[in-house]
Formats: structure tokens, C-alpha cells, sequence
């Protein structure tokens, strides 16, 4: 059985009836699916943007931050609240390694050697969680407060999809500050708008790539943690949500946060209400959106006129 | 504009002539792959698989090697024309193999030439993200249209009748793995006219600078809608070969591993020169099979390690090597290619 992103809690509002109740509830859900997914993709548009560099093996890092928890809080009854940020450790760290000993030799490559190098690591990193933990669906345990509805002005609201919200919505908060307000955040824009005169002008690049790449893996694993429960967690994870990653970055453009922000809520909502008003279309929906839009706008829907 | 100077247009077409030659080496390559026919009579599945996946690399060549674009979505053309040779042969509107070949053939250089409009636009990213989506949409439709296409379960009931009415496929693959070698070669002579005439070179001089090559009056958007159209239609003819040769078809045609082991494929075999995606079929089926041989589950490791220390070791570098070997062995024979003087310096009046 195949676990899409439309869950469970869908069906929960048709059982009440409710066209109203319905719609509220699909974009309750839409906004939560979203925002999980600009926590996945954000690190991705950032390095794209920045070193121009397309790397199709981000969900394998999310992969790895759903199995960490998994392991972590399964199997050695690691509280949930704690498995979370060790997720993003772990992630974050293992992104620094590769970023340092693999990734920094294909940078100056051309994009076809970078497309064959990061799918060359996906299907290492699919076979190699089928061989040690098994090709089937893997859940995390969630505590019992966390499960069950609430209702909030007579919707029912999933309360980990509302925890997933607060999460991703203070997570997003946070890196706009981040970029917008500190030093390191002025130096990351510099290198994206133009990586040659910030080198000039004493920046170092290298580092804050690297730096940079670490966080957003780290950030895609929690966000694998946080998902497991919605996007479902099994060893082909990486290449089916390659597409969905790949559409917030291009869409959303690679100069600002806000672009794949608003690009993952479409997405999401897009993709929510699209699997439950034709099912039987599955993803041809987003796929056909994605499309056009591209071809309108090549450089994505919120791109600003870069120097480039 | 002064007119031609006729001495310097001979030389042009003398030298055009000289390059599109065979050479003694792509002969033995040929006489060597039809006397596998003989050779191997225990081998002819995996021989006929290889034979389809080299003509499908062969399109994808087309369009990488001699015009730069990337594409993860070749899938697109091969499964679709895949769909459409099995329908033809299960509702029975073209029943005879070849000719139903070639509509599927067609049918997929029409898609291609509708699709490559999406594909002029944009970066890298943006045509991979295309045409990607482009084939991820029809999986879907085929998977929407599950009456038609038999959905997950693959088109089933397919009777592929015999080739020009006598040469059934047996349970052998001996017939087969005949009819794919010549689609084969057919494909591959037709392709190597192309990429030989000027047009040939009017899209690596695209491939090269678009912006330069538009500015000594090549038509850069008509030259790369015709390739593309082109090679989609080769990758169509590679579908049909598949669904004609195993009498089904499913949904994993249109999958994404399948367009990604096709560039993987390429990069073993080198871009570029036609012969790549050739070469690159057989390194890589019987590469993949000893794989499987050895863990039948876990192959998809090994096949991604590859690509990792290919990429990691340098493509360039790696070419140079086999150029390296290829000029050892050329040497043998006594032909080189030199350009024509007044060709190599043309302002030296």
C-alpha cells in the first residue's frame, strides 16, 4: 500500500459532511504538507542559488534524518521531543562530511557531471537503507499527546499537523531573521547574488557554502523526522520526493526564502486538493502546473531580475 | 555576399565526404556485432535488451552529445511509442511488426517535436525539471487510463504477429534479437548520416556557443526542435522494439530510473561520437547483470557507486583514456583526416 501525502485526517472531514468543512480542512492540511516541504526543500535552494549547483540527493538527507529518529526513538526510547533536534544533528553533520570530502570536487563541474554524481549517491543511499533497515514502511512513535484532533472554530485539526505548523512556521521566522538580520545572513546573500565580487570582497565563500549545506541538510532531516508520520518513511523516499524538491526550488526561484516559502504552501495545498477532488489524476495535477509555469516564467514565479 | 569561391567549396565538401567516411575500425565494430548472432546462442535475451537499450542511448546521445541538452525525461518517447505499438498489435489496427514500428516511431517523433518547445527555454535545471515532468505526466495518464493501458498490472494480451509474415519471435529470442540488431543498425546508419552532414555540425557549433552560432545565421530554435524531434523519434522505435520483442509493456517505462541508467549508460560509453551509447549498452547490461548475479536486490548500490567514482575520476579524463587507446589502434590503419589548409586558416589570403 502506498502512503501519499493525503492522510488520514481528509477523510475524517468527509465523514462529517460539510463542503465548507471539507475545503477548510484540505487547506489546513495543504498548508501543513507545505509547509513541511519548504522545511525539506529550503537547504536546497539555498545551495542551488548560491553555487549554482543541482543536487538531486537532498531527500536522501532527509532520509536519513527520518531513520535517525526512527532508530533513535524506537529503539532506544529516546524521547520525541529530543529525537527531533538530534535529527537535525545528525543530518547536519553528515551533509558537512560529504559537503567537505564528495560534494566540493563536482562544484566546478558541468550540470550534467553534478545530475549523474547526486543520483549516483541516491541510489547508493536507497540500497543501502533496503540492505540494513529493510525495504518496508518505517513509522515513529508519536507520543500520545501528539495524536487525535482538537477542534478550533469547528474544524477538526490533526495536533501534530498544528505542531508541524508551529514548528515549520517558527523555523521560517527564524531563517528570514537569520538571513535578513546577522552578519552570516548578509554574507550568504552576497555570495548568491554574485559569488565573484563577494570573493573580492573578502568573503569567504567556501565556508559559508559549506556552512550553508550542513544546515540545510540538517533542516531536511528534520524535516524528514517531522514528515515520516505524513510523507511516510520507506528506502525509495529520496527519489519520490526528488520531483516535489525539485518544483519548490524551480518554482519558487533560488533568490529568496519567501519564493520557495509561498511555492511549498502552493504545493502543498495544490497537491492536497488535487488528490482529493481527482484522485484518480494522482500528480498530473502538480506536474502540469509545474510545467507551465516554467515554461512562463523560467526563472521561477518569484524570482527577481538577477545580475546573472 | 560574394559568391562561393568553387575551389574552396570543393574542399569544403571533399573534407565533409572524407570525415563521414567508415572507418576500418566502425566496420569490425559492425561484422563483430552481427556475428554475435552466431557467437552467442545462449545469450540472446540479454543480447536483444542490450540492443534496445544502445538504440535508446543512441537518441539520447543525439540530443546531449550533439546539441547539449539535458534530459532526464527520455522515458517519455520510449514509453509512449512502447504503449502505442502495444496497442496497435492488441486492437489490431497495424498488425504487421515493422510497419507498426515505424507509426510508433512517428507517433513519437510528433510528441517530441510538440515537447521540444518546452525544452528551448531555460536552464539546465529548468529542461531537466521539463522533461522530467513531461514523463512523469504521461506515467500518470497511463496510470489514470487503466481500462486501455491495463494500469499497474501492464498491458497484457498483446500478440505481436509475425515479422513480414514469416519470422515469428520464438521463446529463443533468436528472431528477436535479429529483427532489434537490424532496427539497430538501420537507426544508427540513419542517425550517423545526420550528425555527418552540415547539419550535424551547424548543431555542435549550437551546442558550442548558441549566441556565436546565431550570429553566423544558424538557425539555433529550428536546429534543436529537429534534433529533438529526431532523436524522440529513435527513442520511440527503441519502446516499440521492447514491447514487440517481449509482448508487454507497463508502467514502469515512463520510471525515472529508467531515464537516469540511460545517462549513466552514455557516460560509461562517452558522448558524442554515436558509438558511446553502443558501447556504453553492453559495459553497462552485463555490468548490471553480473551485479545482479552477485545481490540480486542491492545492484542499485554498485550501479550508483559507478556513477559517484566516474564523475569523481573525471569524464574528460576518462575519454582522453579511451581516445588515447582509440588513436593506438586507429594507427594501425593508414587513414588520417587532415582538414584542408585554406579550411584550417581561412583569412591566409
Amino acid at each position: 500500500m502506498v502512503w501519499g501525502p493525503l492522510c488520514v485526517s481528509c477523510y475524517d472531514g468527509l465523514s462529517r459532511g460539510g463542503v465548507d468543512e471539507i475545503m477548510l480542512t484540505i487547506l489546513f492540511d495543504g498548508v501543513a504538507y507545505g509547509m513541511l516541504l519548504f522545511v525539506l526543500a529550503c537547504g536546497l535552494s539555498v545551495t542551488l542559488g548560491l553555487m549554482n549547483f543541482i543536487n538531486l540527493a537532498h531527500g536522501a538527507f532527509a532520509m536519513a534524518g527520518g531513520y535517525c529518529t526512527v532508530i533513535l526513538v524506537n529503539r532506544y526510547g529516546v524521547p520525541f521531543a529530543l529525537g527531533l533536534p538530534l535529527a537535525f544533528l545528525v543530518t547536519a553533520l553528515i551533509g558537512g562530511l560529504f559537503e567537505r570530502t564528495l560534494y566540493v570536487h563536482v562544484y566546478a563541474r558541468p550540470h550534467l557531471d553534478q545530475v549523474l554524481f547526486t543520483i549516483g549517491l541516491v541510489f547508493m543511499s536507497v540500497a543501502a537503507v533496503d540492505y540494513t533497515m529493510g525495504s518496508s514502511q518505517q513509522f515513529v512513535q508519536i507520543p500520545d499527546a501528539l495524536t487525535g484532533q482538537i477542534n478550533v472554530l469547528g474544524i477538526g485539526m490533526g495536533k501534530y499537523r498544528l505542531l508541524i505548523i508551529a514548528i515549520c512556521g517558527l523555523l521560517t521566522i527564524a531563517l528570514q531573521l537569520m538571513l535578513t538580520k546577522t552578519r552570516f545572513g548578509s554574507r550568504l546573500r552576497a555570495a548568491v547574488d554574485d559569488q565573484r565580487v563577494a570573493r573580492g570582497l573578502g568573503i569567504n565563500v567556501g565556508a559559508v557554502f559549506g556552512l550553508t549545506f550542513a544546515f540545510g541538510s540538517g533542516l531536511a532531516g528534520l524535516g524528514g523526522a517531522l514528515g515520516a508520520e505524513i510523507l511516510g518513511l520507506d528506502p525509495t523516499f529520496p527519489l519520490k520526493y526528488m520531483i516535489y524538491f525539485l518544483i519548490v526550488v524551480t518554482v519558487g526561484g533560488t533568490s529568496s526564502i519567501t519564493g520557495p516559502f509561498f511555492a511549498s504552501i502552493l504545493l502543498g495545498i495544490g497537491d492536497v486538493a488535487g488528490k482529493y477532488y481527482v484522485p484518480k489524476l494522482g500528480a498530473f495535477v502538480i506536474y502540469a502546473i509545474m510545467i507551465v509555469v516554467l515554461i512562463w516564467r523560467p526563472q521561477g514565479l518569484f524570482a527577481r531580475a538577477t545580475a546573472k | 555576399m560574394t559568391s562561393p569561391n568553387p575551389a574552396l567549396t570543393g574542399q569544403v565538401s571533399d573534407y565533409l565526404k572524407r570525415r563521414a567516411r567508415w572507418t576500418p575500425l566502425e566496420i569490425a565494430f559492425w561484422i563483430f556485432a552481427f556475428a554475435t548472432i552466431w557467437l552467442f546462442p545462449s545469450k540472446y535475451l540479454i543480447l536483444k535488451d542490450t540492443a534496445i537499450l544502445a538504440l535508446f542511448a543512441l537518441s539520447l546521445d543525439l540530443i546531449l552529445g550533439y546539441a547539449g541538452i539535458i534530459s532526464l525525461g527520455q522515458a517519455a518517447f520510449f514509453g509512449f511509442a512502447g504503449y502505442f505499438a502495444g496497442l496497435v498489435a492488441k486492437y489490431g489496427f497495424i498488425t504487421e511488426p515493422v510497419l507498426a514500428l515505424m507509426a510508433a516511431g512517428l507517433v513519437a517523433a510528433a510528441l517530441g517535436f510538440v515537447t521540444s518547445f518546452l525544452v528551448l527555454r531555460g536552464s539546465d535545471l529548468t529542461r531537466l525539471m521539463v522533461t522530467l515532468g513531461v514523463s512523469l505526466m504521461l506515467g500518470e495518464v497511463a496510470n489514470r487510463y487503466s481500462n486501455i493501458t491495463g494500469g499497474a498490472d501492464g498491458l497484457q494480451g498483446v500478440d505481436i504477429e509475425p515479422v513480414f509474415g514469416r519470422f515469428r519471435f520464438d521463446l529463443y529470442g533468436h528472431n528477436g534479437y535479429v529483427y532489434c540488431l537490424i532496427v539497430l543498425f538501420i537507426c544508427f546508419v540513419v542517425a550517423r548520416r545526420v550528425v555527418y552532414s552540415p547539419f550535424g555540425l551547424s548543431l555542435r557549433a549550437v551546442k558550442g556557443n548558441p549566441l556565436r552560432s546565431s550570429a553566423i545565421g544558424i538557425p539555433v530554435k529550428w536546429r534543436l526542435v529537429a534534433i529533438y524531434t529526431f532523436a524522440a523519434g529513435i527513442a520511440g522505435i527503441a519502446g516499440a522494439l521492447l514491447t514487440q520483442t517481449t509482448a508487454f509493456c507497463s508502467l514502469d517505462v515512463f520510471s525515472l530510473d529508467r531515464s537516469a541508467d540511460l545517462l549513466l549508460v552514455l557516460i560509461i560509453g562517452g558522448t558524442g561520437y554515436l558509438y558511446g551509447g553502443l558501447i556504453g549498452a553492453v559495459i553497462y547490461k552485463f555490468l548490471q547483470d553480473w551485479i545482479a548475479n552477485l545481490t540480486p536486490q542491492y545492484w542499485q548500490f554498485w550501479i550508483g557507486l559507478v556513477l559517484v567514482v566516474i564523475v569523481l575520476i573525471g569524464r574528460d579524463r576518462m575519454q582522453a583514456w579511451i581516445a588515447t587507446a582509440l588513436g593506438a589502434l586507429e594507427n594501425i590503419g593508414p587513414r588520417t583526416i587532415a582538414r584542408p589548409a585554406k579550411l584550417a586558416a581561412p583569412d591566409g589570403k
